[in-house]
Formats: C-alpha cells, structure tokens, sequence
C-alpha cells in the first residue's frame, strides 16, 4: 500500500512575486548557516535562511526587471545573477556586504539561463545566450573574455537557444556544452574547436530545461509537450535518445537531478513537481502543493544526506521546501 | 417361467393373459419386477426374444391392456429398453395408443419425469412411431395454450404437460421442426400469453420457460425469446429436459445415435468456456508484476494515484466562447465557459460590442446542458453584462424577442429580468461598481433564481417611496457620491418603450391580456423599475407620459398583482419625472389619476393595491405642498 505524498517540510513566503530560479548553498559548516537564494519577478534576490526560515537579506541589482538565473561560484558569497535587464551580475556577499562587484552586459533579451563551470581555482567558464539570434558565447570569469561563439551553422533553424549545460568529464578534459534550442534539438558542442558534435532532436516543441549526468553520460530534457527525452551520449560524442518518459500532463519548466544522481524532479505547468528514480525513470511521487506553474526545481548541497532538501518555486510566490528520499 | 428358444411355434397368448390379469390386478410391480429385468438381458441383443415379448405384450386382452402398458412404461429403465420390449405395440393396438399418447399423458399427471422419459423417448424411437409423437406434441401444445386449462387445471399438471412438451422438443429432430414450425410459433404465441396472464408465478414461469424452449427450437439462427425469471431447482431441472443426455447402456444400433452425440459435444462444449474464462483471468497480473520488478531497487514510490490530467480551461476570447457554447460536445469546456463569460465579457468590451447580439441571442436560449450549480444565475449575469456593454442594439434584440413567437413564459421574464439589472447597473455611478451601494437608497435587486421577485420589487419599491418621501422632508442627508455620467439615461428609451408598445397585440402562443396575465404583471413591475431607474435622464418625460397611458388602459385588471404592479408605475412616475413636468404637461391625466386612486383606497379588495394607492395618494399631495413652498 503505497504512501500518500509528503508534504513539504516548509513553505518560504514573502517573495511578493513569481519565483524564477533557486540555488542552494549549504555546503558549508557551522556556524555557517544554509542558504537558499532565490530570484524573483520583480527584479529582487531573495537570501533565506534556512534555519530561521527568513530573509536575510534582500539583494536589488536588476532594477525591477524579473531574475531569471542565480548561481554561486564558490561557496555563497560569490553570487551570479541574470535578470531580464540583459545585465549578469556578480555580487560580493561576504560580511554582511551586498554589492554588484562585476556585470556583464549580454544584449540578450530572452529568457536562456546561463550556466556555469569551474575550471580552475578562482577561473570559471559561462555559457550564455547572446546577442545574434542563435549563438551561445562562452565567457570566462572573472576576466570576462570570450572563449567562444557557437553558431549553428547556416540554415540549422534551430531558433533561440533555450536551456545550456556545461561539463565535462574530469578536471583536465575538454569542456563540453550542451545546448537545447527553440526547434526542439539539443546540441553538443566542443568548447575549444567551437563546432558542433553531435545534434539531436529530441522534442517537436521548444526544449524548456535539460540536465546532465556526467558519470554515466545520460542526459534528461523536458519541454512544452507531455514527453520527457532522455538520451545518451556513445563513445563517438553521439547523442541518441534513450527513452521517451510519457506525463500525464503538458508542461515541464525545470529539470534537474539529484547530486547523488539517484533521483531528478521536474517542474511542471500542471502545479505539480514530479520525482522520479534516475536509472529507469521510475516515477517515484508527484508533489502538489502549488497553485501555479512551478517555474524552478533546485536540491540542496548539504554535505550530511539527511538533511537534503528539495525546493521548488512557482508562479504563486511561494517556495516549498521538500524533504524526500534523504535515507539512500 | 422360462422359455424354450429356437424354432418352436409357442403360443404366449396364455402368458399374456396371465400377464394381463395378475397387472390388473395391482401386482405389476412384483411381476414385472421379475420380468422386465429378464427380458431386458434377453432381448438385448436377441431379435427372437424381442419378437416374443411383442408378441407378449400384443396378446394382452384390451381390457389389461392399460394395466399392464402403463407397468412397462413405468419399470423399464430407458426409452431404448421400452422400445424393445413394445415394439411397435402402440401403433398396432389402439388401446395400447390410447394409453399411451392420452391417457398417460393428457389425464394423468402423477408420473415422474423419468415415466415421461421413457414414453415420449420411446416413441421417438422408430419412424412408425415418430408420428404419433408429432401428433401427441400438439395436442399438449393445444393443451398447454388452452386459456381455460390455464386457469383451471392445477399447477401439478401443468408442470407435467410442460415436462412432457419439453421432452418433446427435445426428440424433435430438424425436418420435423421445419414442418411444424408455423404451428409451433402459433401455439407458443397463444400459450404464453395466456400463462403470463396467470396471477400465480409459477404458472407465469412455466409459461415463460416453454415459450423460450419452444423459440428457441424454432429460431436456431435469429433472435430467441427471453424471459426474466428466477432461475431455481425446478427451472433448471425442466431446462435440463431439453438436452438429451445419452442413454445408459451403449447400444451399437441406436438410430438416434447423433441426437446423442450432439448433446455430449453440446455438454463439454460449456465445460470448455467455462474453463477458458477462468485462465484468462490470472494472465493479466503477472504482466504487470514482472515490469516492476526490474526497475529501480530501493527507491520506493509514493502513492500517485491523485495525479490526475488538469481539467479544460476556460476560453479567453468572447468569440470561442461563442464556438463552445453553441456547438462544443465537450462538457467540461462547456461547463467552464458558462462559468467564465461573465468575467470575459466585462473584462473585453470592445470584443464584445462586436458579437453582443449573437452572444445575447445565444445566452437566451442556452439551456442547461450539465449541472452546474447556480446555472440561471450565471446565464443571467452574462445577459446583464452583454447588456450593459452594448446597451442599445441588445436592448433592441431582447425587447423584440419579449414580443416573439415561440419562447417560453420563462424566457420572456428572464428578458424583463435581465433588462431591469442591466438599466440598474447603467443608472448607479460607475465609481462605486457594483458590490458597494450607499445606505438602503438603492437596494440591490436580487432575484433569486428562478422565483416570482415581485414581493421584493414591491419591497424595494416601497422603499424607496419611503426614502424619498423622507428625503423631501429633511433635505440631503446622504454624503455627496462621486458623480460620473449616468449610462442609463442615452438608453433608457431603448429598454422602456419598445416593452409598452406591443402589449395589446396578441400573439398564437403570448397572450398578455390574455391568460399570460402573469407575465404581464411582471411587464408592468418591470415598467416601474425602470421609470424609476430613468429619473434625471432625459426621456423621462415621455417616459411618464407613456406609462400613464398605458397604466390607464389596464387600470381595471382582474389581477390583483397587475394591479399593485400599476400602482408601483405611478409611484415610479411620480418619483422620477421632475415636478414641474408632471404638472405642467400632465396636468389633467394626473387629476384623473388622483380620482382613481382615491376609488382604488376604498374599493379596491386586495390590501396591498389600497395601500400603495395611498401612498400614491400622498406623493401627489407631497408634490403638491412642494410646489406651494417653491415660488414660482
């Protein structure tokens, strides 16, 4: 006999607006507390804390226009912040400061987040959508120079770039990108070649989110339709679709998995965060809590698993805070 | 006794006779007891011993005859043995016949089924004899059909002559039934009638379950009758004599060997559909069972059986709103279109301007389709809101349809309904919306769904007498509202006199002056509210003017309810219509009125109609003193 759902261990509230992006940050020790960022429609990025289930501090960098887009680089007093100003900023968070250190102007004006990869101690690569229509540029921070442009090549039509994952192997290896586009398809590109390696099409509707596990090189991506993609990556770097995992309804905004690689959630149109296992895409709960769309899905990097959490934020300004499967 | 086989002339006549006699005499069970068994052994296979019981049994005098035939009937073990032992007795000896296909059958009803067996199998045995079983089929069916042995023969032997027929049938063989169908199908049609007029049920389902043999021998291939009834022993028992089970000894030269085999494949063949049902049944689990098994090990699922597909939104434009409601099947859209236009409608007026006499006509004769809660009210909602957007073409279109053929009574008071909340809406300053209302001035009109409203109009009407009567007295009292332009006043006209203009005018199925006198005092309360709703707007005047007119012409009504309703427009007038217009060009219809309002105070039966002609009474003389005070 199965289990009814859990609810959800604590619900944040006091954004005053549709919650867009999450990002924990709890890695750290006492008296560290854990910290959850989330960024808001209106422009402002909330710091919770995690213990007191409060703000801590309210950060306004991007003028009111919606934050679609946190991550920190190394440890939470280094943050990164899109907004729909076409500005990243890079705040310094340390001591109690909360000041835009550095901003990249991207000329974009859509709604790709950027994604982010350490290669090396205080060097860190991003992947945003610029300004051409289907090119993704690569930046390196802090220096902010460019490492390349992707283009598609002529008449690819592959539209605007939607969701980007940078990884790669291990630390010395090539970096790697993976793109899903307006068409459908997701590419992979090679960073230092700045081509393409492989291209597949995995969905007949834009590609909302997509993420990846790098240890077993199996990637999941969901979009506007009722399917999620899940392919695979073979010894040539060529992607290929794994399976197809049927929704009972339309809609996934956000996809992402587990550290632990055991389990993903999806955020979906349907108000409803689905949980399933990442082996076999088993469905595993489905969380309804919310009363809008859910826009993000993040989990937690605490270093104790009992404690990992699972946060959702949705269009009807609250944030759920999820305890599930912490026991494997 | 024994006897000498082979070749020997013996007379058995005296066998007979002793035979005859010693059964006349009540002994048949001890002798045949004796007899029948030998017989049996030695004529199974020995033609010359069967020769001899025939002869046997033919010699017996007439008068044993019936003794000893009905001893053989009864001891021998199957039909096949009878046959045997009688032979061809019953076509040869009349009384052996007679017995047989009458008396046993017709006039007796004490004999086990096994009896009737053994008879009616018997004479299916042999081709001379099949005859006498077709002709001893009808006269049972002729029995069985009769209305009078229905009614007074008892249940007993009823259920025997239906065992008998039952049996019958069963021997028939297809030829035979294709000769006698047209009969058959004759006498079933007569039989089961009178049985199903039986009082006693079982007698009812003797009827049913013969009728439904009798059909479905006839009909192999086409529909057969069915008949409801309580399946018991005794049903199941007579059904079952419709199925020949095989004999018990296997006798090689039987020449109804495949009568027999068909009914042993018919036997096995349930037993095999039976048997395939219930194996199809585990095969299903263990499908499933085998999938969980090799998907992920520790993670154990929750219960998902609430994740469930997102019902169907509502439409957001005003035109697929009119796409669904006149020709969508999918209910839900359907359900959550009524539930949204309301709030479409008012949210786009300019979309809504374009469509809003097709969307009005449409909301007028939508019915409901699924049960939604509170269905009229939020049809009417929509009406109103269609109304108030585009007032003056709507307006035109309900007015016209109020005088129209073919509507209910029901839709013609939800268009006066729906025009008095549309005109209250477009006469109260838009700034304080609908929700809030400024003390009990204007008391919202609430109709509740589908109840006669006019107690609250006289209410609300009376209300507001009071207040203004109270206002004159003490002056303004009432904060100062925001002002903003009254709707109401350019469309006033629209709603008002095209409702005064026809009703006069009898239509085949609307008749106001008539006998929709229901409706016409809903008219004229209708009137009222909206005199009222139109003071200080411009067509006031005319307004009265016309109101009073048509007030004068009805002021003689038999309804009471008219009546207060004719009253309730002359307060209306008397409020609306500013002072000095009232007197200056209304001055003699409004003496005429004072005089009939003074009759209606003291004449009038009904007790409301007197007090508001009072009230009425003492606006004119407010009015009045009003003047006095003013200098002109």
């Amino acid at each position: 006999m199965a289990l009814p759902p859990p609810d959800p261990q604590f619900v944040l509230r006091g954004t005053g607006a549709a919650v867009h992006t999450l990002h924990f940050s709890c890695g750290n020790q006492e008296p560290d507390v854990p910290i959850l960022f989330s960024g808001s429609e209106n422009g402002f990025i909330h710091v919770w804390n995690l213990k007191t289930h409060r703000v801590d501090k309210t950060l306004d960098g991007h003028g009111g226009s919606s934050v679609y887009c946190v991550e920190t680089m190394g440890g939470k007093n280094r943050l990164l912040s899109q907004g729909r100003d076409q500005r990243i900023c890079l705040w310094d968070l340390a001591e109690g400061r909360t000041s835009v250190t550095n901003s990249v102007f991207t000329e974009n004006v859509g709604f790709c987040r950027c994604a982010l990869l350490k290669v090396a101690q205080g060097r860190w690569l991003m992947a945003m959508a610029a300004k051409a229509p289907e090119e993704v540029q690569v930046l390196e921070l802090p220096s902010k120079t460019s490492v390349c442009t992707l283009k598609p090549e002529v008449g690819a039509k592959l539209g605007m770039p939607m969701c980007l994952k940078l990884w790669q192997h291990n630390c010395d290896s090539q970096p790697l990108l993976l793109a899903g586009y307006e068409d459908g398809s997701v590419v992979l590109w090679n960073l230092s070649m700045g081509k393409a390696l492989s291209q597949l099409v995995c969905h007949q509707e834009p590609v909302m989110s997509l993420d990846f596990d790098s240890e077993k090189e199996k990637g999941i991506s969901g979009s506007s339709e009722k399917v999620l993609s899940i392919w695979s990556l073979n010894e040539q770097q060529n992607l290929q679709v794994y399976k197809t995992q049927k929704l009972v309804n339309a809609g996934i905004s956000d996809i992402t998995i587990r550290p632990d690689k055991k389990i993903l959630a999806t955020a979906g149109w349907d108000h409803r965060i689905r949980i399933f296992g990442w082996k076999k895409l088993k469905p595993l709960a489905v969380l309804d809590y919310h009363t809008a769309t859910v826009h993000c899905v993040s989990f937690s990097d605490h270093r104790n698993p009992c404690e990992r959490l699972l946060a959702a934020g949705s269009k009807d300004h609250r944030i759920s805070i999820w305890s599930i499967y912490t026991q494997t | 006794v024994c006897f000498i086989p082979g070749g020997l002339d013996c007379s058995i006549s005296f066998v007979s006779h002793v035979l005859g006699k010693v059964c006349v005499h009540g002994r048949q069970k001890e002798i045949l007891s004796v007899l029948v068994p030998h017989l049996t052994d030695l004529t199974k296979s020995d033609c010359i011993w069967q020769r001899i019981c025939w002869r046997l049994v033919e010699c017996v005098p007439d008068r044993w005859m019936e003794a000893v035939v009905l001893g053989f009937v009864q001891r021998t073990p199957g039909a096949d043995v009878l046959s045997r032992l009688l032979g061809n007795l019953v076509v040869k000896n009349k009384k052996a016949q007679f017995v047989v296909t009458q008396k046993l059958l017709l006039l007796q009803y004490g004999h086990t089924t096994a009896v009737l067996q053994n008879l009616l199998g018997y004479l299916s045995l042999d081709g001379l004899r099949r005859a006498l079983l077709i002709k001893v089929l009808q006269e049972l069916l002729e029995t069985w059909g009769s209305s009078s042995a229905v009614k007074h023969s008892p249940p007993e032997q009823q259920q025997y002559i239906s065992k008998a027929i039952l049996i019958c049938l069963s021997h028939l063989k297809e030829p035979e039934i294709e000769t006698c169908r047209q009969e058959l199908l004759t006498s079933m049609m007569e039989g089961v009638k009178c049985h199903l007029d039986s009082n006693l049920p079982q007698i009812r389902r003797l009827g049913m379950i013969v009728a439904e043999s009798i059909s479905s021998k006839i009909n192999t291939d086409g529909p057969v009758l069915k008949f409801q009834y309580e399946e018991d022993d005794e049903a199941r028992e007579l059904k079952s004599l419709l199925v020949q089970t095989p004999p018990f000894c296997v006798v090689p030269s039987l020449p109804d060997d495949d009568r027999n085999e068909k009914a042993d494949a018919a036997v096995p063949l349930v037993l095999e559909s039976s048997k395939k049902s219930h194996t199809a049944a585990p095969v299903m689990p263990d499908e499933e069972l085998g999938a969980e098994l090799d998907s992920d090990d520790d993670l154990i699922p929750y219960d998902m059986s609430e994740d469930k597909e997102l019902k169907t939104k509502a439409p957001v434009y005003i035109r697929d709103c009119i796409e669904v409601l006149t020709g969508s099947e999918d209910v839900d859209k359907w359900e959550a279109t009524v539930k949204a236009l309301e709030g479409l409608v008012r949210k786009n007026p300019a979309a809504t301007r374009e469509v809003s006499v097709e969307l009005a006509k449409i909301l007028l004769h939508l019915e409901e389709k699924t049960c939604i809660e509170g269905f009229v009210e939020l049809r009417q909602r929509a009406q109103v809101a269609v109304l108030t957007t585009d007032p003056i073409p709507v307006a035109k279109y309900l007015t016209s349809q109020f005088y129209s053929l073919n509507y209910s009574l029901r839709q013609r008071m939800d268009i006066l309904d729906v025009l008095v909340l549309a005109a209250q809406e477009l006469s109260y300053p838009k700034s304080h919306g609908k929700t809030k209302h400024s003390g009990a001035q204007k008391p919202c009109i609430q109709l509740p769904p589908g109840s006669d409203s006019s107690k609250d109009w006289r209410r609300i009407v009376d209300e507001r007498i009071k207040s203004k009567t109270r206002r004159f007295a003490t002056g303004q009292s009432q904060v100062e509202l925001a002002s903003s332009p009254n709707e109401f006043s350019s469309v006033a006209g629209h709603f008002f006199f095209p409702l005064i203009q026809h009703f006069d005018r009898p239509l085949t199925t609307f008749d106001l002056l008539g006998e929709d006198h229901f409706v016409l005092g809903r008219l004229v309360h209708t009137l009222a509210v909206l005199m009222y709703l139109a003071v200080n707007t411009v067509a006031v005047t005319a307004m009265g003017k016309a109101l009073l007119e048509f007030v004068w012409a009805l002021r003689f009504h038999t309804d009471s309810y008219v009546r207060q309703g004719l009253l309730s427009c002359i307060s209306s007038m008397l409020l609306s219509v500013p002072t000095e217009r009232l007197l200056e060009d209304m001055t003699e219809e409004l003496l005429e009125t004072q005089s009939w309002l003074g009759d209606v105070v003291e004449k009038d039966p009904d007790g409301d109609c007197r007090r508001l002609a009072l009230q009425n009474l003492l606006l004119m003389e407010n009015l009045k003193k009003k003047l006095r005070t003013v200098p002109s």
